[in-house]
């Protein structure tokens, strides 16, 4: 009993996290066409975008080889899995010992490659031009990901995102380097969900886009998965960042579904202040030039270098 | 809540030490001087955090003086110069932005590995917050040294004194040369607004000590 | 006498500040020169008068911020003196420059002022028995300096007191940290507040402190207060700052304001010897003022203008003097305090010639300034006698204690021996040769002179205490150097 029940708990957090992802796209659109005194498209309409796009035919180029057919769900595959992972109402779930934070980097890594190389399947340019910004801004958000994986978890003393969030709640303290891994996450999440300053969202330019420019060409089906697969990744941002710096309220290991229904009220409360913040922090910063974005990513590599490096010369930092 | 202050006090000096990496970080005049004005702001915070948990009066009143002086006054009137002067508004640096903050993290390390052993002695606050003390000196002194433009040399060492102000109220009990050091820093701030930049100006057409420096002796 | 001292309403060595700090409020007050420059004079020779009584009487070191000890006695009497000779060149020499123009009238008031305000800043910091104390005159000395080499407003004269400034200031922020750091490591013996700054209690409790946290503060006031004394590599600024400023300046300069720097330092060794775990401070003394003297020692010979060579020149003595007192032990550091003295006195005498040779010859450039000794006899002899004084030829006073420095290295490190008498062999070559060129063959143009002489008076005393010096030293001042070089350790 004991079995199945954790295996269903598992399962409806994959669920939950597939069903709120598109929801989480909406608000924070909605938030932002609000900040801009409009009216702005409901909460749902992402839903309905998927939805049209499944029902519409999917348009290829004629030299669209087999990688570009397969890798929306490649994409889509990873992201969830790394989406679902991520401890978001309650910590110790059943899968949780392959909730490790190196392996999710890993497989966000494995999205962005299969991405990329979509994005220079055709051999437009303009999918060249995506695929080459996206893997310039990757060279520095990789490494600083993983410095702050380490700083992280020099602090917590494990690479897994159940420990972590248990020793945080525990321990709660301020802590220079934690700080500094904090202010890294938010500059990488930014990257990695081609947000403002990194690159425009709703861009209509292609010559400034940049996650936009890899996916230009996809339609039908293949774009309804990719678009919900961005999505699951600003959820999995936003959840990482809550999880990892305000676990409060996330039910424990082994405590009952009371709180568990606390710890997803709680979730989808952090996933709202977390998209507000997103959107106001927006609105109030320009889009960086794209050379100087590196200098940008750069920052976050060198704040994970000092938390590390703090943590490394004394215990108490 | 012994435990708290500890932090509290070293989260506000890795604070100074992150707001130091900004303003490398910065290539527009405008953009420097609200870091510097954070900066600024970010001492005094410590500071008067030092003041509560030492109980020292005194120092609230060098808090006072670090916010009102270095992260209004100054600021303003250096933008207020900038706009009339009508200098370059970009930064010219010596070696680009990627290499300088490299050699920022080596000059963060390198004062973690000489003050930490050094003062092993003395109480943690103490210890750490000279060891964070001393990378924002060195993080001042590493802007001055790598910026060509005479506006940003002396921002750079307004933050190295700000790197002196926090190193000061972490020694405990020292006297005097809090006050002291603010009151320098102010005669320091208007000897040098007010007579060398609007006399170089008055001389050339720039503050880009580049071209002040045709004068180097090595050439005549 | 000290019935007399007694009567005043103030101690001498309060009276060594109150003059020139009443001096200098009053002076900015003054716009016309020729009183300006009397009350200048006078109020210079009323500082060197009190400071002669502080020989005799001493104030007690517990009462006050203020100390006077074997050690800085020597300094004040010297400071004071070369302060009242330059006071004296000064007021002829600005008189011409005001006349030709370089320095604009409405400038006086505020170079009277500075000069006061220097004169107390430095008396403050020889005399202050606090640590931070003497930190705050450095600065203090420091900013007023800038203020007066940027006196004449040209663009190299801003160039190089911007330089000056941003080196000074960096040097005196790192001796602020090293300060710091001395309290830090004062606080656990001897408590917190204002007794763990006081020299007194400082040096009688070192040998307590931690020697860790005592070596990083003594390299941090190295660099600090080495950059104030133009020790190479940290030298930039000092070659301009004396090029550009007003004579009277770069005599004060070379003259008291390295020197005040020099004895912050000797403090802190002093402290760092008290301590027997601390590292020798020796070694960094020596290996700088090797370094400053052999670097100096080549660039004399490529500099082309006089009051650059000069302070090249400088540099060079002041590597000597660090040298010495790196060295240690009481030959060497006799040696040492015999030069600091001589150097003062020569190299003031030698600026005090060359701002006179600027104005006749109407330039800077060596190249330009020929034959001194045919077209103006007296100032070119002058110039001749204080260049041979500075180059170490005997019977003056710099040949005794370069000797004697010579000697003591050869008895006890035979090796460090030969940079030390290559660099002063060169600096020798270099000097001569620049001297010849100057002093003899066919004389340049020079301007008619229409205007008022500066007086040969202070150039002249100067130059005869050091010969006198360099043949017969009076025995109780050589007991006390003893003294002192034995506090040195």
């Amino acid at each position: 009993m004991g079995l199945i029940l954790a295996i269903l708990v598992q399962g409806i957090q994959m669920v939950l996290v597939l069903a709120l992802a598109p929801g989480l796209v909406g608000f924070t659109r909605k938030v932002k066409a609000r900040l801009l005194r409009r009216q702005g498209p409901s909460i749902l309409q992402p839903y309905r975008d998927l939805l049209r796009l499944v029902r519409k035919e999917a348009v290829l180029a004629d030299n669209a080889s087999w990688l570009f057919r397969n890798a929306p769900y490649l994409i889509f595959a990873t992201t969830w899995v790394a989406a679902a992972l991520v401890p978001t109402f309650a910590a110790g779930l059943h899968f949780s010992w392959a909730a490790d934070f190196i392996a999710i980097t890993a497989l966000l890594g494995s999205a962005r490659f299969f991405l990329a190389l979509a994005g220079m399947d055709i051999g437009t340019s303009f999918g060249g031009i995506g695929s080459s910004r996206e893997m310039l801004f990757a060279t520095l958000a990789e490494p600083a990901m993983i410095m702050i994986v380490f700083t992280v978890a020099l602090v917590a003393g494990s690479t897994q995102l159940s420990t972590i969030a248990a020793f945080m709640v525990n321990h709660s303290t301020l802590r220079v380097s934690l700080g500094l891994a904090l202010i890294g996450l938010i500059i990488v999440a930014l990257t990695e969900n081609a947000r403002v300053p990194v690159d425009n969202p709703a861009t209509h330019l292609e010559l400034t886009m940049v996650h936009e420019a890899m996916v230009l060409e996809y339609s039908g089906r293949h774009l309804a998965v990719i678009e919900l697969a961005a999505a699951l990744k600003l959820l999995l941002y936003i959840s990482l960042i809550a999880c990892i710096f305000t676990p409060w309220g996330m039910a424990r290991q082994d405590e009952g579904l009371v709180d568990m229904a606390l710890g997803v009220v709680t979730w989808i409360g952090k996933l709202a202040v977390g998209g507000f913040l997103m959107v106001v922090f927006e609105t109030a910063i320009a889009k960086m030039r794209v050379f100087r974005v590196p200098e940008f990513v750069g920052g976050a590599l060198m704040l994970g270098f000092l938390g590390t490096l703090l943590l490394f010369v004394s215990r108490s930092f | 809540m012994e435990r708290f202050s500890l932090d509290a006090a070293h989260l506000l000096a890795g604070g100074m030490v992150l707001v130091s990496f900004m303003m490398l970080y910065q290539n527009r005049i405008l953009g420097l001087l609200n870091v510097f004005a954070a900066h600024a702001v970010v001492l005094s915070l410590s500071v008067a955090w030092q003041a509560y948990i030492q109980s020292a009066p005194h120092l609230f009143v060098t808090a006072a003086i670090a916010l009102v002086l270095k992260a209004i006054i100054i600021p303003v009137a250096l933008h207020h110069m900038v706009v009339r002067l009508g200098v370059h508004r970009d930064i010219e640096t010596v070696g680009g932005i990627g290499p300088t903050m490299l050699m920022g993290i080596g000059l963060v390390a390198l004062s973690m590995v000489v003050m930490l052993p050094a003062a092993a002695e003395a109480d943690p606050i103490a210890r750490e917050d000279l060891a964070l003390a001393l990378s924002v000196i060195l993080l001042g002194l590493l802007m001055m040294v790598t910026r060509q433009n005479a506006i940003s040399q002396i921002v750079g060492f307004m933050s190295l004194e700000n790197g002196l102000v926090l190193a000061a109220t972490g020694a405990r009990g020292m006297p005097l040369v809090v006050e002291i050091s603010v009151a320098f820093s102010v005669l320091v701030a208007f000897i040098v607004i007010g007579v060398f930049l609007f006399r170089i100006r008055e001389r050339f057409d720039t503050i880009d000590t580049q071209a002040l420096d045709d004068f180097r002796e090595d050439r005549e | 006498m000290t019935a007399f001292l007694h009567m005043l309403p103030f101690a001498p060595i309060d009276a060594v500040l109150v003059v020139p700090g009443i001096a200098a409020l009053i002076l900015t007050l003054i716009p016309q020169y020729r009183l300006g420059a009397r009350v200048n004079m006078l109020a210079s020779g009323l500082t060197f008068l009190f400071a002669l009584t502080l020989l005799i009487e001493r104030p007690d070191p517990t009462v006050s911020f203020l100390f006077v000890d074997d050690l800085n006695v020597v300094f004040i009497v010297l400071g004071t003196f070369v302060g009242f000779t330059t006071s004296i060149f000064s007021a002829s020499y600005i008189g011409h420059e005001i006349e030709v123009g370089r320095l604009k009238p409405g400038y006086i008031r505020f170079y009277h002022g500075m000069y006061q305000a220097l004169s107390f800043s430095m008396n403050l910091g020889l005399t202050a028995n606090n640590i931070g104390l003497m930190w705050v005159a450095v600065e203090l000395a420091t900013l007023t300096t800038v203020l007066m080499v940027g006196l004449y407003r040209t663009q190299a004269a801003l160039e190089a007191a911007w330089k000056y400034f941003i080196l000074g200031s960096v040097g005196i922020a790192l001796a602020l940290f090293g300060t710091i750091l001395i309290y830090m490591a004062a606080r656990p013996v001897i408590g917190e507040g204002n007794d763990a700054m006081v020299w007194t209690t400082l040096i009688a409790n070192a040998a307590a402190f931690s020697p860790e946290l005592l070596n990083v503060a003594f390299v941090f006031l190295m660099l600090g207060y080495g950059t104030k004394v133009g020790l190479a590599p940290l030298h930039a600024w000092l070659p301009d700052a004396h090029a550009e400023g007003p004579t009277p300046i770069s005599a004060v300069l070379s003259g008291l304001l390295l020197n005040v720097a020099l004895y912050a330092l000797l403090r802190f060794k002093m402290l760092l010897a008290a301590n027997p775990y601390a590292v020798a401070p020796g070694p960094l003394l020596v290996t700088l003022g090797l370094v400053s003297l052999i670097f100096a020692a080549l660039m004399l010979y490529l500099r082309r203008d006089i009051k650059r060579l000069f302070a090249y020149s400088s540099i060079e003595h002041m590597g000597l003097i660090a040298f010495a007192f790196g060295m240690g032990g009481p030959l060497a550091n006799f040696a040492g305090l015999l030069h600091m003295t001589m150097h003062s006195l020569t190299k003031s005498a030698i600026f005090f010639a060359v701002g006179q040779v600027a104005q006749v010859k109407g330039t800077q450039k060596i190249a330009d300034i020929r034959g001194l000794t045919e077209s103006h006899p007296t100032l070119g002899w002058s110039l001749v006698v204080g260049v041979a004084a500075i180059a170490g030829l005997p019977p003056m006073g710099i040949f005794t204690s370069e000797f004697l420095l010579v000697s003591s290295t050869f008895a006890r490190q035979p090796l460090l021996a030969i940079p030390l008498v290559a660099g002063l062999l060169l600096a020798f070559g270099a000097l001569i040769w620049r001297l010849t060129g100057i002093a003899f063959g066919k004389p340049s143009p020079s301007i008619v002179d229409a205007g008022r002489r500066p007086s040969m008076l202070p150039l002249i005393i100067h130059l005869a205490l050091v010969l006198i010096a360099g043949l017969y030293l009076p025995g109780p001042l050589v007991a006390w150097f003893q003294n002192v070089a034995r506090m040195l350790g």
